[in-house]
């Protein structure tokens, strides 16, 4: 019985979150996607150039008459390049899941990689639902460069102004969701290594699938839709704001309403609860550098091959400077060279990068990279010490070094002023920081936020799930 | 009958097996245990925080001789285990009341 009863709890909020969907959700809507006019992207200069071809393009009778245009081919190769680009973020999410269940203890795994299945999932439909339309709203503002209604997402197959370069020179309507959709997950994947092994299931998914569906575009949409900060001149690449620092200050908030692991902080000593696989976090960091390549290359809007190979470059050369930085670091400070802190430190550097990517030049990308380096060594030290537990360090990597990385925008090029970067990191981070507090507040009042302490030590796998990662062997920390 | 319990460093259990071959012994219980002794445990380092290993691992081997054997099968695991240095583990002889092979019914020494 108690089994059935859970089951059905599980599924009445599933229900629940499919029907808040539904509810806002005009599912006929599709004269007001075709009202949106085209999103408004943060064209790179190089993308730009290529707008020229665009006005000269012609009307298309059917999509044949497009395949026999002269800007076909390169108008494939672009597209090509944005849905392998799409491809590559996806597969972060298989980096994430990897980094988060190798830096957690083993009787948590389950439970970690259920997570990281789920936010996909969610995000992405939570994406075509509501989101996409809600980021870029083209004119259909709300309320003018602040807030946009969400909508259906789809389009006609045949509407010639959607699927060939009378959308956009580089890509088609399809493209353009699916790429940036893919983004709209990571932002609450990152909240779910902060709150690993200890947060309740089913408020982390309705916490999540809200995250991901309505607070993430409307921050999205100030700068990427055009909105007031794009008006003020902000830049942010490819989301060292708008995707890191927000799923980092989101995340802080979340932790903060649920508080350390049991047994973390112990008699003013830091008690270290150990991942249970190295391997399995240096797989994930390794995805998710593979995966940058389409998560910055991606953002340049098209395969110009200047923009894409110049960014392939500043985010290595970040990742690289950002690993050596943190090595160095954590070897003077802890006296050991630390893997973990090696990983974090790659992320930390292709943090950092992301919001200059196509602006920093080569000496400054390994300026940003190493200082991020730097920086999360230190910020993963202090969280610690203040008692904020974060088992992956996701609030240092993303929060810290998202905001670094924007800052860095206005120091190292000039794409933007420093005090424009500092003011777009701050409002998009404390905006996170309030919506994530107020959804875990509600959360924590109807459903609970943290499991109990037994099921806690027992693991979430077992508590949550009735399951086993590792079956044939004895876990050491039950 | 004396069981012999060996508490070895897990690197030298195939030294000792092939020790233990070599004077004739056939059989063996081996397990996989963690402890301390005198060598005690080591620091480690997590994410900027340290903490100490207590229970090293070690391996168990468990083997039933006849009386007439004991010494010379302690000897031989003494031999092949031994490094020199702490940590290297124990061997301890304790009496065994009866030993019976459950696919013949032998009883005592037979069955060993």
């Amino acid at each position: 019985m108690k089994l059935w009863s859970q089951s059905m709890t599980g599924a009445l909020k599933m229900i629940g979150i499919f029907a808040l969907l539904a509810l806002l959700t005009p599912v006929f809507a599709q004269e007001a996607a075709d009202a949106v006019a085209p999103a408004v992207e943060a064209v790179s200069e190089t993308a730009a150039a290529v707008t020229d071809v665009a006005d000269e393009a012609p009307a298309y009778a059917d999509y044949d008459a497009f395949a026999a245009s002269p800007g076909f081919a390169l108008f494939t190769v672009n597209n090509l390049w944005l849905l392998i680009s799409a491809a590559l973020v996806f597969i972060m999410h298989l980096g994430f899941s990897t980094v988060e269940s190798g830096l957690c203890q083993s009787k948590n795994t389950v439970n970690i990689l259920f997570k990281n299945v789920f936010i996909v999932c969610i995000g992405l439909l939570g994406y075509a639902f509501w989101g996409f339309n809600s980021m870029y709203p083209g004119d259909a503002w709300t309320f003018n460069g602040l807030f946009a209604m969400g909508s259906w997402f789809g389009v006609s197959n045949d509407d010639m102004s959607k699927v060939t370069d009378l959308y956009n020179p580089a890509y088609t309507w399809w493209t353009d969701f699916i790429f940036q959709g893919m983004f709209a997950a990571t932002a609450a994947t990152i909240v779910s290594g902060a709150v690993a092994e200890r947060i309740k299931l089913g408020s982390f998914m309705v916490y999540a699938a809200l995250l991901v569906t309505f607070i993430y575009p409307i921050t999205g949409s100030w700068q990427w839709g055009g909105g007031w900060l794009a008006e003020k001149g902000f830049y942010d690449f490819a989301g060292s704001t708008l995707v890191h620092a927000f799923g980092g200050f989101a995340a802080l908030a979340a932790v903060l309403v649920l508080g350390p692991r049991l047994g973390k902080y112990r008699d003013g000593k830091i008690i270290p609860k150990l991942g249970h696989s190295m391997p399995l976090a240096t797989i994930g960091v390794f995805l998710l550098w593979l995966g940058w390549f389409g998560f910055n290359g991606g953002s340049v809007l098209s395969a110009d091959p200047r923009g894409v190979s110049y960014v392939f470059v500043t985010t290595s050369l970040a990742a690289a400077a950002g690993a050596l930085a943190s090595i160095a670091t954590s070897w003077m400070l802890l006296k050991k060279p630390d893997l973990s802190m090696a990983l974090n430190g790659i992320l930390a550097g292709l943090v950092g990068i992301t919001a200059g990517a196509d602006s920093i030049g080569m000496a400054g990308s390994i300026w940003v990279g190493g200082i991020a380096g730097i920086l999360v060594v230190f910020a993963i030290i202090f969280f610690d010490k203040i008692k904020i537990d974060d088992p992956v360090g996701a609030i240092s990597v993303h929060g810290v070094c998202g905001v670094w990385g924007t800052v860095a925008v206005g120091l190292f090029s000039d794409a933007a002023p420093v005090g424009i970067q500092i003011l777009g990191a701050l409002s998009v981070g404390i905006f996170a920081f309030v919506a994530s507090l107020i959804l875990a507040l509600i959360c924590k009042a109807i459903m609970g936020w943290r499991v109990s302490a037994e099921e806690e030590t027992e693991g979430l796998d077992a508590g949550e799930h009735g399951a086993e990662a590792y079956p044939d062997f004895t876990a050491a920390h039950k | 009958m004396k069981l012999i319990i060996a508490i070895i460093k897990p690197f030298k259990l195939e030294e000792v097996k092939e020790a233990l071959a070599e004077i004739g012994i056939e059989g063996m219980t081996v397990t996989e245990v963690k402890g301390f002794g005198r060598q005690k445990g080591h620091t480690e380092i997590y994410r900027g925080s340290e903490y100490t290993v207590d229970f090293l691992p070690k391996v168990k081997l468990e083997i039933v001789v006849p009386d007439d054997s004991v010494t010379k099968t302690a000897d031989a695991i003494v031999k092949a285990a031994k490094t020199g240095k702490i940590g290297d583990g124990k061997v301890f002889v304790l009496p065994i009341e009866e030993a019976i092979r459950i696919r013949t019914d032998e009883r005592g020494d037979s069955a060993v």
